[in-house]
């Protein structure tokens, strides 16, 4: 049982902080770190690898700091983003080679078995160029299985992967968290990180936005006031309607646009009210889109919500 | 000393092409040196100046500057540097087995073949290809140290190499004669100067001065190096 704590821990690069005071401390199971582009989650994969020090603040494991700590990499399983590994070897000569740089007793047996996790036995003897990416990445997993650590760190795994290779890895995380592992992984889309962790951190510009179990932070996500634009073949009598349920908070009417600009504040209740509320007043509905879905303003939300 | 870091270091090191310009280069000094023999005959003044300048003043510099580099630069180019680092090894264990992996290089690709050449032109006379041998040992050393740090800080290594070893060694050399002291190469001609008959080798340095600075820069710079690498941080891609 490991737990990686961060205290207060902020990172700046020049002038820009990439990383702003953020406490979290992680535990046994899988947590997903959630984030858009740049919010800071590999930096912060980084420093729990100790592979970057904390501007201010500490990255511990088990109450000892990661930085310039070899004996660490005992525990820790990285599975780093970039895609470079020694490509002109095969991938059990590249499981092998981690093994001994573990300094195992028997690196041959230990290879072996990380590659059968990873079911890439049948490919192990091809070179790793020649891999698909999404065999490599089961390659780099292997490679940071290979000494059996408590803790394992990957960041964006899913990335390039197809839906097959991404529900085997799921699969696979998912049983080193209950056999009592801390693994964390990064992830910049929701239904990824919701599929996988039970407990979920979320960083938005570097900063802590969010931190609960999935149900709480879909909760969060989903109740925040979302913006609709929608036409129709009578727009007035449709906000008239509208309006009165409890669900809209506002209506506005947009000439030139000529469309409604709706801000709903009960996500389920308005999904199912437009339809019925049009229905039953006869009118039709030419658009109904969210005007706000993109992420980055979901994110941004839970930052001011925070 | 680890085997592991050896055995990929030195796979990376002459795999694909690298490897066959690592031989092609000595291969061209030992063909000259026959053709030039052949034409010239033995000649003591034509093979001071053919080991002195492309042995020890061409050959060896690219190389060490080729294996110094090319030990680690790429691996902390690419990121795939990780898998040495998130294990539980030192960082001057990693450093030093890089450094006699490209040590190793210049001693089969540069020493060696520039005291084959000494024999092909000049026989065993006045020990000049033992001298210039030895001397191309010594600097292959120095120059392997200063390239390995140079490839740990800078993701421009080789052209800082280059304008070292062609710049500085070569062009100011020549002009400021006091750039001389400060040169790896005219460290390993005083090695060389004593070595073979006196009077045969000219250096700018004496011993005395030359094995001082040899040791201190190699170790210097391999200390430096465990530092840095010690210190070597991920940066994201981006």
């Amino acid at each position: 049982m490991t737990t990686i704590s961060i205290d207060r821990v902020s990172r700046w690069f020049g002038n820009v902080v990439a990383v702003n005071d953020i406490s979290m401390a992680i535990g046994p199971g899988v947590t997903g770190l959630l984030g858009p582009n740049g919010a800071g989650k590999s930096t912060l994969i980084h420093m729990m690898s100790g592979f970057l020090p904390p501007s201010s603040g500490r990255v511990d494991i088990d109450g000892v700091p990661v930085w310039k700590n070899q004996g660490a990499y005992r525990q820790i399983g990285l599975v780093p983003e970039r895609e470079a590994m020694y490509d002109f070897l095969t991938g059990h000569e590249f499981v092998l080679a981690n093994a001994e740089l573990h300094g195992l007793a028997d690196p041959g047996a230990a290879a072996q078995r990380a590659l059968a996790t990873v079911e890439m036995e049948y490919a192990q003897d091809r070179k790793v160029t020649t891999y698909s990416k999404g065999m490599k990445q089961r390659v780099k997993m292997a490679s940071a299985l290979v000494h059996d650590p408590s803790v394992l760190l990957l960041d964006e795994p899913f990335n390039g992967m197809d839906p097959r290779q991404r529900m085997h890895l799921m699969e696979l995380l998912r049983r080193f968290g209950s056999d009592g592992r801390t693994v964390l992984f990064s992830s910049h889309i929701l239904e990824e990180v919701e599929q996988l962790a039970r407990h979920i951190e979320v960083v938005v510009a570097g900063r802590h936005a969010a931190s609960g179990d999935f149900h709480k932070i879909r909760r969060l996500m989903t109740d925040r006031p979302h913006r609709y634009l929608v036409r129709s073949s009578d727009d007035r009598a449709l906000a008239a309607a509208l309006i009165a349920d409890p669900s809209t908070a506002g209506i506005e009417l947009d000439w030139t646009e000529r469309a409604l600009r709706v801000q709903a504040i009960d996500f389920y209740r308005f999904t199912e009210l437009v339809p019925r509320v049009a229905k039953e007043a006869g009118i039709r509905l030419l658009t109904v889109s969210p005007a706000d879905e993109s992420l980055e303003s979901v994110f941004s939300y839970l930052v001011t919500s925070a | 000393m680890n085997l592991t870091v050896a055995r990929l270091t030195a796979r990376g090191l002459l795999g694909r092409r690298r490897g066959l310009m690592l031989l092609a280069v000595p291969a061209l000094l030992l063909l000259l040196s026959v053709v030039i023999r052949a034409a010239v005959g033995e000649d003591e003044s034509t093979t001071v100046k053919v080991l002195g300048e492309l042995g020890l003043g061409t050959l060896v510099p690219l190389l060490g500057l080729i294996a110094g580099t090319g030990a680690i630069g790429p691996e902390i180019d690419d990121g795939s540097i990780v898998y040495l680092l998130s294990k539980p090894q030192p960082r001057w264990k990693i450093i030093t087995t890089k450094l006699m992996v490209a040590v190793g290089c210049t001693v089969v690709f540069g020493a060696i073949p520039t005291y084959i050449a000494g024999v092909i032109l000049f026989g065993d006379f006045e020990n000049l290809a033992i001298a210039y041998g030895v001397a191309a040992l010594v600097a292959g050393i120095a120059y392997s140290a200063i390239f390995l740090l140079l490839g740990v800080v800078s993701r421009h290594a080789v052209v800082w190499g280059l304008c070292y070893s062609l710049i500085w060694e070569s062009v100011v050399g020549n002009f400021v004669s006091g750039a001389k002291t400060l040169s790896v190469q005219q460290w390993a001609l005083a090695l060389a100067r004593k070595i073979a008959e006196p009077g045969v080798v000219t250096s700018a340095v004496h011993l005395p001065t030359a094995v001082p600075l040899l040791i201190v820069v190699t170790i210097g710079a391999s200390v430096v190096a465990v530092m840095r690498l010690s210190r070597l941080t991920l940066a994201a891609e981006s």
